[in-house]
């Protein structure tokens, strides 16, 4: 049995620095993942995702990542994209000291 | 150390500008990641989670004083002011951006680095013994050979596009600090009746499917070397398997092919490509490279301050008794620098810590500091009259960490914090380990024990031959670490054996010191090491520990 479609936004890196951006439902790359499209319909997810890869000169390697709604927008689920949001552990770089 | 020779130094020059062209085109829009991807992994270019990745090769491990302060210049003026050395003495670079990679690539052909074939389906960067050319232990330096391997294997026209990837470590000592039997292929340099020759391992490799490597061939005459290698490359590339990526290594060749028929094969190639090596350019060429290597001038003096030190100064003979090495000459000490501190990150150095290395080596080290595979720096020619000043003045850079060999001697691969491929964190895990183990004061209890932490499958932070062994894994959207026991990277080269289910992460520091308490409470003096008290009692006593619940149940 196919399994039940969950909630997604489309995530990739940025072809020149290099760091994790999100897609907007107005066509923009944030650096924030609550401001991403939350996708809940499988079919819309496809279509977003060839939108995503024919951008070939801002970003590279577009795919869905699982996502759920929170108070502020899009949250991640899994903790590989909680750690995409954040930066490493061992120090204080990336996003979570530059946004 | 090696000098380059115009050519290679044209060359490079001229990849370099390939390179800054194919980043520009990139950036135009006129290639597709499809198309420079390739391109950027040829140069040493990995996009990881947070940024890109440089990885720059550190030949057989061998830096001096100008390439060390470089690639300090480098950490500083393109990254976040560190890098970080890696199990393949490679330096890796976590935040470079696109833009800025050429004008690094430029920066280190200044002083002679490079970071080609530091990924693709490519011979590697050749690996060596960190102690080469200076342990007391050792038959030949194996580092003229890993040069001329290294210009055999970069850019070899028929070895671009492989199966897969290719390693190949070489040690020149009896007591393997390269972990030759975990590589495709491992050379041992060796003596027969006043000749030197190479005892050739084939078929090593940890990843999803960890196996020792196999001997292919137990005396091969030193002028034979490259076309018998060659040989070994050419049959592996050409029926090597190609159709799936976990089974194009050469050590499921070996497996499946086997290895007498291996033997019997690579001895016809290798007929076939004697002949071509007839002229002998290849041993003139080695010759030439030997003179690059000639030993320093080891001076003789009274190694009084030394003594003294040791005998007055308790932190100094903790330092002096973890960290010094035996030299083959006399009066003069192996130092190696910890870059383990508890509670830091295993293998980074800043840039600063850089330059205090660079430093020590010019002024107290004969220009020579090597990395080594256990993600440590070392000058390799000390003469123990300087040994003093030289603890004051890493201790001064945080670098004086006391503890080579023992637990928070960790390696860690970097895992979820930086590598796209990771199924867990890896580098948290191991900065907990230590520290828990320096607050409980039984480091030097404890005594040697190496452990191993890998962040996924493809074994990178090489657990399987950690005494214990650590893999992170992902079950079910959580992170949760595997712990194996009893492995073992020298030359009695054991892959480690699984203790049972995995530990959550904030359950996996303590199951640690429960194997290292039991190991305590069993063992039949302070002299019986972790190692050797494992292969005495078996893994049971472990298991029992770990899992009580299950033994109840059973009983
Ligand atoms: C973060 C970027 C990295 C990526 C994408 C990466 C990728 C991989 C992959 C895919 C393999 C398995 C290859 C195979 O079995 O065919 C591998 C093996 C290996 N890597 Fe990495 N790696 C990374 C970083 C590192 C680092 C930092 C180290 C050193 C600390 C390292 C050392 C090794 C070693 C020693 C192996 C060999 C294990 C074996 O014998 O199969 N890698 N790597
Ligand atoms: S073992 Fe896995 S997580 Fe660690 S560096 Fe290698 S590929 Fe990345």
């Amino acid at each position: 049995m196919p399994r039940d479609f969950t909630p997604k936004v489309i995530t990739a890196n940025h072809l020149l620095e290099g760091d994790v951006v999100y897609l907007t439902a107005d066509d923009r790359w944030t650096r924030y993942h609550a401001e991403a499209e939350l996708i809940t319909d499988e079919a819309h997810a496809a279509i977003r995702l060839l939108d995503a890869e024919r951008q070939v000169d801002t970003i590279v390697g577009a795919y869905l990542a699982d996502a759920k709604d929170g108070l502020t927008g899009p949250e991640p689920t899994h903790f590989r994209e909680v750690f995409r949001t954040r930066g490493p552990s061992n120090y204080a770089h990336g996003k979570q000291v530059e946004l | 150390m090696y000098r380059y020779s115009e050519f290679d130094r044209d060359f490079l020059a001229e990849r370099n500008r390939q390179f800054r062209a194919q980043v520009e085109r990139r950036i135009a829009g006129s290639l597709t990641e499809d198309e420079f991807k390739p391109l950027r992994l040829m140069n040493g270019l990995y996009l990881q989670l947070h940024a890109y990745m440089l990885r720059v090769a550190i030949p057989y491990g061998t830096l001096n004083g100008a390439q060390m302060r470089q690639l300090a210049y480098l950490a500083e003026t393109w990254d976040k002011g560190y890098g970080h050395f890696t199990t393949r003495q490679n330096i890796q670079y976590n935040w470079p951006r696109l833009r800025d990679v050429p004008d690094m690539l430029d920066a280190l052909a200044e002083v002679e680095l490079h970071a080609i074939q530091t990924s693709g389906n490519t011979i590697r960067n050749v690996t060596a013994d960190h102690f080469a050319g200076a342990s007391a232990d050792e038959v030949a330096d194996p580092r003229p050979v890993a040069e001329l391997l290294r210009q055999w294997s970069t850019d070899h026209p028929e070895f671009q596009f492989m199966p897969r990837k290719f390693k190949i470590a070489i040690t020149g000592a009896p007591n393997d600090r390269a972990v030759t039997a975990a590589h495709d292929i491992g050379l041992r340099i060796v003596e027969r009746d006043g000749a030197i020759g190479y005892q050739v391992l084939v078929g090593g490799g940890l990843g999803r499917t960890p196996m020792i490597g196999k001997v292919l061939a137990e005396f091969i005459p030193a002028d034979d070397l490259l076309p018998y290698l060659e040989a070994t490359v050419a049959l592996w590339n050409v029926i090597g398997r190609r159709d799936n990526k976990y089974k194009a290594r050469i050590k499921i060749l070996v497996h499946e092919f086997g290895l007498e028929n291996l033997k019997a094969e690579v001895e016809k190639e290798f007929a076939l490509r004697k002949p071509l090596y007839a002229g002998g350019k290849d041993v003139a060429l080695l010759d030439e490279i030997k003179t690059h290597f000639a030993a320093p001038e080891f001076e003789t003096a009274p190694t009084d301050a030394y003594d003294v030190f040791y005998a007055t100064d308790p932190v100094f003979r903790s330092w002096a008794d973890t960290n010094l090495s035996e030299h083959r000459a006399e009066g003069y000490a192996i130092v190696t620098i910890s870059l383990k501190k508890q509670g830091d990150t295993p293998g980074d150095a800043t840039a600063d810590q850089m330059r205090v290395m660079a430093d020590l080596a010019e002024r107290y080290g004969h220009d020579e500091l090597r990395i080594s595979h256990e993600q440590n720096v070392i000058l390799p020619h000390v003469h123990k009259r300087h040994l003093p000043q030289i603890h004051a003045e890493l201790r001064a850079a945080g670098l004086a960490t006391a503890n080579i060999g023992l637990i928070s001697d960790i390696i860690a691969c970097p895992g979820m914090d930086y590598c796209a491929l990771a199924t867990a964190r890896s580098i948290p895990v191991a900065q907990e380990i230590a520290t828990r183990f320096e607050e409980l004061k039984l480091e030097h209890e404890v005594g040697p024990l190496k452990i191993k932490i890998s962040g996924c499958i493809n074994a990178c932070g090489h657990h399987h031959v950690g005494h214990i062994g650590i893999l992170g894994l992902d079950r079910a959207g959580v992170e949760n670490y595997q712990i194996t026991l009893g492995g073992d990277g020298t030359e009695d080269a054991v892959i480690g054996t699984r203790t049972g289910p995995g530990f959550a992460y904030d359950e996996i520091v303590g199951a640690i010191e429960t194997i290292v308490r039991t190991y305590l409470g069993l063992r039949e003096s302070a002299e019986e090491t972790f190692l050797q008290a494992y292969r005495r009692v078996g893994i049971d006593p472990f298991k029992a520990a770990l899992y009580p619940e299950t033994k109840t149940r059973a009983a």
